[in-house]
């Protein structure tokens, strides 16, 4: 059964539709990550999730029921923001038991004099402090309870900010970019944490965020979104090698997919270089087509006598391995990822034969939908000479 | 703190500081000084600073016994916290809902706010004064308290300093299961003591000076606050006896003076604040 579900949300802002129809579903202890570029309304969906914002159209329903119209703090779900948002007059320990008091307590137990008097709620309170204790005991941050958020450094507040979020055991944990705010080393550690919390709660977790390996890295399933619309909703693996829109595979992967314009004739046949490629759907008639090829499957060779021939433009050293730059002649741009023993040869100015891996070419249509197309026939440069 | 040399720069600055104070502070001082005084040398030709004869104890004694000091002061603190409560209960719900909820008469109330804040309460003393008469309230607190409980100035003051509040301490505080009001009352106002401060002290200073007000609908002594005492005093009881008259000046500038004194720093804090980090 899928505990989170979102069925066609819409929302726009003063005209901008921000949202056009997102459905996604998430499975129990799903972590999905919501990835995208800024501006494309993956904040705003998470927004309309946890009910700090309505959307036009379109229904939310958590472990079956329908919450569109129910008021954030009655969905039970728990948020850690971009900017950590711990409450600044509240220690750490108070900060993390707020939620609970929030829920726990009477609205007159709450009162600060007169509340202390009415009967059953020093019990309550021992409790959410023994809560307390233990869930920043086992995010390790037992000595920050009586610190506030004005003496913590950025590490120990997101910290405490999960801890808040955590622990009210809620049906839904959603994160809206927890670690952007760290540097790059905290951030990679804290990756790892942040999925190890995930896996001991087993809470369904939508995760926001900008950064692709942050998504890839973590998530059972990647989400992408692109100008409003989820484009695909698969495993990190599938998403990768296996776009569905070529904004997904322009998105995903460092440095960016070569995509290169050519046509396929009426039976469906693309030829590039020594490449043929079949369509699964024989189109109407010729029409252009984009190949793509990620940069880790295109081979440089010295060899300046291969069919798709290229020049050197700059490389890039990154230790251990070399981005290489060359211009296709006539078709712009390609960007290959080389071994550094490799990319000695391929020194600025070069020319150089371009391979490419036969089983990795994707194929899509200029309205940016994938093609489904296999490849027939894929001559290597050096057959062609040989042979 | 390092000893910091005295260069000529510094010499220059300390220089035209402490002339401007002294030209801002010459009346106080004069008054201090009168105070002291006996009536026959007020009236003297030869002006000094320091009184020939101290006559201090009998022009506190004329002051503090021909009127009813305590009642004064009492009115004063009475009328000046009921104000000051009333406009902070009002103000800041009202800012919080103009600075962080979305409702379409959000930019007609600010039209309205920066309306209120051009009207002087000059412009509505007469039709006031008339309601108050036809509901038989003149010569009450209710008369001097209730034309002053809506403060434009507050919820300006308050709505610049929500602002600077961040969205996301508000979206936590609604996850967390608050009410509107819940977040109003244990995160906005925790977190806004530096504008309460500052206000409080513009609120105070403005209705415990304040004369014109209660000169238009108080007449009953026992519903004076202290400038108005201190006009019954003169025209009554004191006639041209400066040195009294000044001596319960005195009395009823001190509780400002200490005030502003012991929450100076935060009123600093209030008027430069730069919002909040979370």
């Amino acid at each position: 059964m899928s505990i989170l579900s979102l069925r066609s949300v819409t929302k726009s802002f003063a005209g901008n539709a921000i949202l056009k129809g997102v459905s996604l579903e998430a499975k129990e202890g799903e972590f999905i990550a919501l990835v995208g570029p800024s501006g494309c309304g993956k904040s705003t969906l998470l927004r309309i999730v946890a009910g700090l914002d309505h959307a036009d159209s379109g229904e939310i329903a958590i472990g079956g029921r329908n919450v569109s119209a129910v008021a954030a703090a009655d969905r039970n779900i728990a948020m850690v923001f971009q900017s950590y948002a711990l409450y600044p007059h509240l220690t750490a320990g108070q900060n993390i038991a707020v939620p609970l008091a929030m829920r726990r307590l009477t609205a007159a137990q709450r009162l600060p004099v007169i509340g202390s008097l009415i009967p059953g709620q020093r019990q309550i309170r021992a409790d959410i402090q023994r809560q307390v204790k233990d869930m920043a005991s086992s995010l390790k941050i037992d000595h920050l309870l009586d610190r506030k958020p004005g003496q913590m450094s950025g590490g120990q507040r997101q910290r405490v900010a999960l801890a808040r979020a955590m622990v009210r055991h809620p049906s839904v944990f959603l994160m809206d970019e927890p670690l952007s705010n760290l540097d790059a080393n905290l951030r990679v550690h804290a990756r790892g944490e942040i999925v190890e919390l995930h896996r001991r709660a087993g809470v369904p977790t939508l995760y926001v965020t900008h950064d692709q390996s942050e998504a890839l890295s973590m998530a059972d399933r990647v989400a992408v979104m692109i100008g409003g619309t989820l484009l695909q909703l698969a495993s990190p693996e599938a998403i990768y090698d296996n776009p569905a829109h070529i904004e997904v595979a322009r998105f995903l992967g460092q440095p960016r997919i070569n995509v290169l314009k050519t046509r396929m004739n009426a039976s469906g046949i693309v030829r590039f270089g020594t490449l043929t490629l079949a369509a699964e759907r024989v189109p109407a008639g010729e029409t252009p087509v984009l190949i793509a090829v990620r940069p880790e499957f295109i081979r440089l060779s010295a060899r300046p006598d291969g069919i798709l021939k290229a020049r050197v433009e700059r490389t890039e050293f990154l230790g251990s391995e070399v981005i290489v730059h060359a211009r296709l002649d006539a078709m712009g741009e390609i960007v290959a990822k080389v071994a550094p023993a490799e990319a000695a040869t391929l020194a600025p100015g070069r020319p150089v034969s371009v391979e490419i891996e036969p089983n990795r070419v994707m194929l899509f249509a200029t309205t940016g939908e994938r093609l489904q197309a296999k490849t027939i026939a894929a001559a290597s440069t050096l057959e062609k000479i040989h042979g | 703190m390092t000893a910091h040399a005295l260069t000529l720069g510094r010499v220059l600055r300390f220089t035209v500081l402490s002339i401007g104070a002294l030209i801002f502070l010459a009346p106080y001082i004069f008054m201090i000084s009168t105070a002291g005084k006996a009536q026959s040398e007020i009236f003297s030709s030869s002006l000094s600073l320091i009184p020939e004869q101290w006559s201090y104890l009998e022009n506190f004694g004329k002051a503090l016994s021909r009127v009813s000091m305590t009642t004064l002061l009492m009115n004063g603190v009475i009328v000046c916290a009921l104000i000051f409560v009333v406009q902070v209960v009002v103000a800041i719900p009202c800012a919080y809902a103009m600075a962080k909820l979305k409702f379409r008469a959000a930019r007609l109330m600010m039209v309205l706010v920066m309306l209120g804040l051009l009207v002087p309460i000059h412009a509505t003393a007469l039709p006031l004064y008339v309601a108050f008469d036809r509901l038989a309230v003149l010569n009450s607190y209710t008369a001097l308290v209730a034309p002053f409980s809506i403060s434009v100035f507050a919820i300006f003051l308050f709505l610049q300093f929500f602002r600077a509040i961040p969205d996301d301490l508000i979206h936590a505080a609604r996850l967390d299961g608050m009410s509107e009001v819940g977040i109003v009352a244990r995160v906005i106002v925790p977190n806004a003591w530096p504008a309460i401060t500052a206000f409080a002290i513009f609120s105070v200073v403005a209705h415990w000076n304040d004369l014109f007000w209660p000169l238009v609908v108080v007449t009953n002594q026992d519903f004076a606050t202290p400038p108005l005492g201190l006009l019954y005093f003169r025209a009554a009881e004191a006639g041209d006896d400066y040195g009294a008259l000044m001596a319960a000046t005195l009395i009823i500038t001190l509780p400002l003076v200490a005030v502003f004194l012991l929450a100076q720093k935060r009123f600093v804090e209030g008027i430069t604040m730069t919002g909040l980090k979370g």
